[in-house]
């Protein structure tokens, strides 16, 4: 399962930056195409973190589409799976985006 | 008011901190949180280890090829055919990747390439530190073309850059011709597919045209190379395929 790995990548990174504060909130973007499920990282998020500056944290995940383009009728769609089809119906869709495996942001609290 | 944040604590309580200089002890009624914008990309520690080898691969005009399939697609078989093979004419190498055992690494060994086992134990993939590590212990010769053989997965290899110069996505015509639309990240990161076992597709069913047709709806345009590691069908075609890998890209 990469989301554990995915997850720690998380959790180290934030550390290295952030490990002598507590963090309340942290927001990552998960592109709906990145091949990572936000589930599975809720999941991990919670065993992993124990023990770090992020245990206990709020995790806020939002899940950005990708995009579309038919190469059939030449329109621009939003792309939620890699198999995504043309609203007129074609299969021949070149997917791009939605791909984004990001930390946006942190909360910290103020006082410890 | 409080003078490290400048809230209002209320009236009702003062709660003053003794010592400790700034400890900040008074009941908050409201939140006071940071935000602190980090826009890190979350794979970027193995995607700047997976540059740093290809760029050590670069110097030394070493091919290296990350080749991932399901377990038991033939990822082991094809490479000891081509190991065979192609070292008579130039240095082959192989890093093995799987969770346990160094059974692999012994029948390449065994094949005539000098080769390095990574066992991930419950790690379902190979990463770039991986990679980086084994290709020191290899210290393949200037000009070899490496093999790296992921660990058997069709899900999480596709998300771990290792520094190769291209993924070599295998699967067999006994899996199913749904295959890449069910693993679509795989598939769609790949630069070559092999159909492999085609020695045994007068026995299951199969629809080839269906499975090339999958693949490049998510992958457009993407070459799919039957063979046989087996019996040696569609090996030139391979062959050829990793001659043209190896001229230097341009830039
Ligand atoms: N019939 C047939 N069997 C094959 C072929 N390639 C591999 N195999 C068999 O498939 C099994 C798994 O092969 P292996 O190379 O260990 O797969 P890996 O797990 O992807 O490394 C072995 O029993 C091989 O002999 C092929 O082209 N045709
Ligand atoms: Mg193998
Ligand atoms: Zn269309």
């Amino acid at each position: 399962m990469h989301e554990l790995a995915v997850t720690e990548s998380v959790i180290d990174a934030i550390s290295a930056q952030l490990s002598d504060m507590r963090v309340t909130v942290v927001r990552l973007e998960i592109g709906k195409l990145s091949g990572v499920m936000p589930d599975a990282v809720r999941f991990c998020f919670e065993l992993a973190g124990e023990g770090t500056c992020v245990e206990g944290a709020r995790l806020d995940i939002t899940e950005p589409d990708g995009t579309g383009e038919c190469r059939a009728c030449g329109s621009v769609f939003p792309a939620r799976d890699p198999l995504a089809l043309c609203p007129c119906g074609s299969a021949e869709v070149t997917v791009t985006g939605g791909a984004e495996l990001t930390i946006k942001a942190v909360e910290v609290a103020d006082h410890v | 008011m409080c003078e490290t944040c400048g809230c209002d604590a209320g009236d009702a309580a003062r709660l003053t901190a003794v010592g400790g200089g700034a400890a900040h002890a008074h009941p908050h009624p409201h939140p006071h949180e940071r935000v602190i914008v980090l826009d890190h990309r979350v794979l970027s520690h193995n995607d700047d280890l997976a540059a740093r080898n290809r760029a050590w691969l670069a110097e030394r005009g070493i091919l290296a090829l990350n080749v991932m399939s399901s377990p038991g697609s033939g990822k082991t078989t094809l490479l000891e055919r081509t190991v065979a093979d192609l070292s008579p004419s130039g240095p082959v190498a192989v890093i093995e990747g799987d969770q346990e055992t160094v059974l692999d690494a012994r029948r390449l060994a065994a094949a005539g390439a000098s080769t390095v086992q990574v066992n991930t134990g419950s790690g379902c993939h190979l990463d770039a530190a991986m990679v980086s590590g084994a290709l020191a212990e290899l210290a393949p010769p200037d000009g070899a073309t490496v093999f790296v053989e992921n660990v058997g997965n069709l899900v999480c290899p596709a998300l771990f850059d290792l520094g190769e110069r291209a993924r070599v996505v295998l699967m067999s015509v006994t899996e199913g011709a749904d295959k890449p639309l069910k693993y679509p990240h795989m598939f769609r990161g790949a630069d070559v597919l092999l159909l492999n076992k085609i020695d045994l597709l007068p026995y299951v069913d199969f629809d080839v045209d269906a499975c090339r047709d999958a693949a490049r709806r998510l992958c457009p345009g993407l070459r799919m190379l039957p063979v046989s590691a087996t019996r040696g069908d569609g090996l030139g075609d391979w062959y050829d395929w990793l001659d043209e890998q190896a001229r230097p890209v341009a830039g």
